[in-house]
């Protein structure tokens, strides 16, 4: 078995625009993806959603200050999911639905130290 | 170098070319590290280049490498046992069997298992780019070297040494499985397949740079391959309508060029001296995948070589049943190419007015924007109804988009051709 981080980016604009109907499609979608994964032969290990880049503060050099995200972009990472997974196939199952409906999701194996 | 060591040397040049991909397909059952593998099938054909001198070549060449790469990956791995748990090593499916199992795998008369469609499935996984995927089954599949890979696409040893590691970690890192994908997927994995021998021929028919029209290797590659593939799955309508399109359209190789080298077109061709076992062999493979409902992309474009290629004439071609054709591949497989090729179509059916009308209809499509060959189309139509003033830029705009050299001569043969036309 073997850990993957799921990274979610998607459009803040269109959460920040979306009606109370999407945003509750939107918890409705990962409640259902939760209870779905191990079906997918995975196992979610943990997840969270993140606050907006315009919470973010990040640190150049580990000093320089700066308000805003490390990156700029249109999409941007809004939240993620860790997963144990036997391989790659399994965890792109995992990713195929994962809810990013504002945009898509980048697969990342996790490395472990033993 | 003696008769004797001659023939072992051809014998062996001769089982790399056929059975490579199956020796280091059973051998990364053992080793499940793809370069360690790799060494490992090397290193038997070495030793069959001695070996076979003494003791004769084998009845079954492949066998005898197969067992050989495999007991040498069991001794690398007795040797490396410490050092290589720290290593990531491929997945395999859940029953992995033990050492001693695989090695039985040699005995006499038990024929051995097939694992090549694992190790094409692994090396176009769709989460590799198609450069790697192209690479990789250059590398793996086929056999070639890295330098021999690096000057099929033409970069530096030293990218393609960089490409096929980073892959290769990829894979290994990433843990891309080393199976036969499940029934579910396997039509999905199968295209991606599909496009790299594709890719791989089209490279070969028409070289995208330099001075031959035809790169042979790369040809008889991709033939070997799709031929390979024909066998892991028989019943696949992709795999045998890609298997006919590469047959009837290479069956002109012979033709495409005339003694002094000049591009001909299918209207030129000497078709006598078609290759006319492979037209009979492609043109029965195009029936039997077009029995599928709906057909291939690979099996329609079959049909459509297959009309060319049994018409006794140029001017015997059966334009409509090419246009009919086009229509159904635009359905199953809408593109610009598709789009431009039956606009050519449409002009020989219907005349250059027509053609040029349905060409112009495809001026917004972007893909289409730096394609030499929509300049050069729309050249010839504008030649034919004698606009000479644009058909010569169209050819100058053709021009700079084409690299190959026999290409080149002919649309400035054509160009020059123009004269002083009555609107130049």
């Amino acid at each position: 078995m073997a850990q993957y981080m799921i990274l979610i980016y998607e459009d803040e604009a269109q959460y920040a625009t979306a009606t109370p109907e999407v945003l509750g499609e939107v918890m409705q979608a990962h409640t259902d993806f939760a209870a779905q994964v191990e079906e997918r032969g995975a196992k979610l290990l943990g997840g969270e959603a993140l606050q907006p880049t315009g919470t973010a503060t990040s640190l150049r050099g580990g000093s320089e200050v700066t308000d805003g995200p490390f990156v700029e972009t249109k999409e941007a990472l809004g939240g993620y999911y860790l997963v144990e997974a036997p391989d790659l196939d399994a965890a792109l199952a995992v990713a195929r639905m994962t809810p990013a409906r504002f945009g898509g999701v980048e697969v990342r194996p996790v490395i472990t130290f033993d | 170098m003696s008769e004797e060591a001659s023939s072992v040397a051809a014998a062996v040049a001769d089982a790399h070319r056929r059975e490579w991909a199956l020796v280091l397909a059973a051998t990364v059952r053992v080793t499940r590290d793809l370069d360690v593998a790799e060494e490992c099938a090397q290193d038997a054909f070495a030793a069959a280049l001695t070996d076979w001198r003494t003791s004769g070549v084998p009845a079954r060449p492949g066998a005898w490498l197969t067992t050989t790469a495999k007991r040498r990956a069991l001794n690398v791995l007795r040797h490396r046992g410490v050092e290589r748990r720290a290593l990531p090593l491929l997945v395999e499916e859940p029953t992995v069997p033990g050492p001693a199992e695989l090695l039985d795998e040699r005995l006499e008369d038990v024929p051995l298992p097939d694992h090549r469609l694992r190790l094409i499935a692994t090396c176009c996984h769709p989460a590799l780019g198609q450069a790697a995927q192209v690479a990789l089954t250059l590398r793996l599949v086929c056999g070639l070297s890295t330098a021999e890979v690096a000057r099929a696409f033409l970069v530096p040893e030293a990218t393609m040494a960089a490409r096929l590691t980073r892959a290769k970690k990829k894979i290994a890192a990433a843990r891309i499985p080393y199976r036969v994908p499940p029934a579910a997927e396997l039509p999905e994995r199968v295209d991606a397949v599909l496009a790299v021998v594709h890719l791989l021929f089209t490279t070969g028919h028409t070289t995208p740079t330099g001075g031959e029209l035809v790169r042979r290797d790369l040809v008889e590659r991709s033939l070997d391959l799709c031929r390979m593939l024909r066998q892991l799955l028989p019943e696949d309508p992709g795999v045998t309508g890609l298997l006919a399109l590469l047959l009837l359209t290479d069956a002109r190789r012979d033709t495409r060029t005339g003694s002094d080298g000049r591009l001909l077109l299918l209207d030129e061709q000497d078709r006598s001296r078609w290759d006319h076992r492979a037209i009979v062999e492609g043109a029965a493979l195009v029936r039997e995948a077009l029995r599928h409902r709906p057909p291939s992309r690979y099996a329609l474009q079959a049909a459509i070589a297959a009309v060319h290629a049994e018409s006794p004439t140029w001017t015997d071609t059966d334009w409509h049943e090419i246009l009919a054709l086009y229509g159904v591949l635009g359905s199953v497989w809408p593109s610009p190419v598709v789009a431009l090729n039956r606009a050519v179509a449409v002009g020989f059916a219907e005349g250059a007015q027509a053609g040029l009308a349905a060409l112009d209809a495809l001026a917004d499509e972007r893909q289409l924007a730096g394609y030499g060959y929509f300049a050069a189309a729309r050249a010839d139509f504008l030649r034919r109804l004698g606009r000479v003033a644009e058909a010569r830029s169209a050819y100058e705009e053709a021009l700079e988009l084409t690299g190959n050299t026999v290409e080149r001569t002919f649309l400035a043969a054509r160009l020059n051709g123009l004269g002083a036309g009555r609107d130049g």
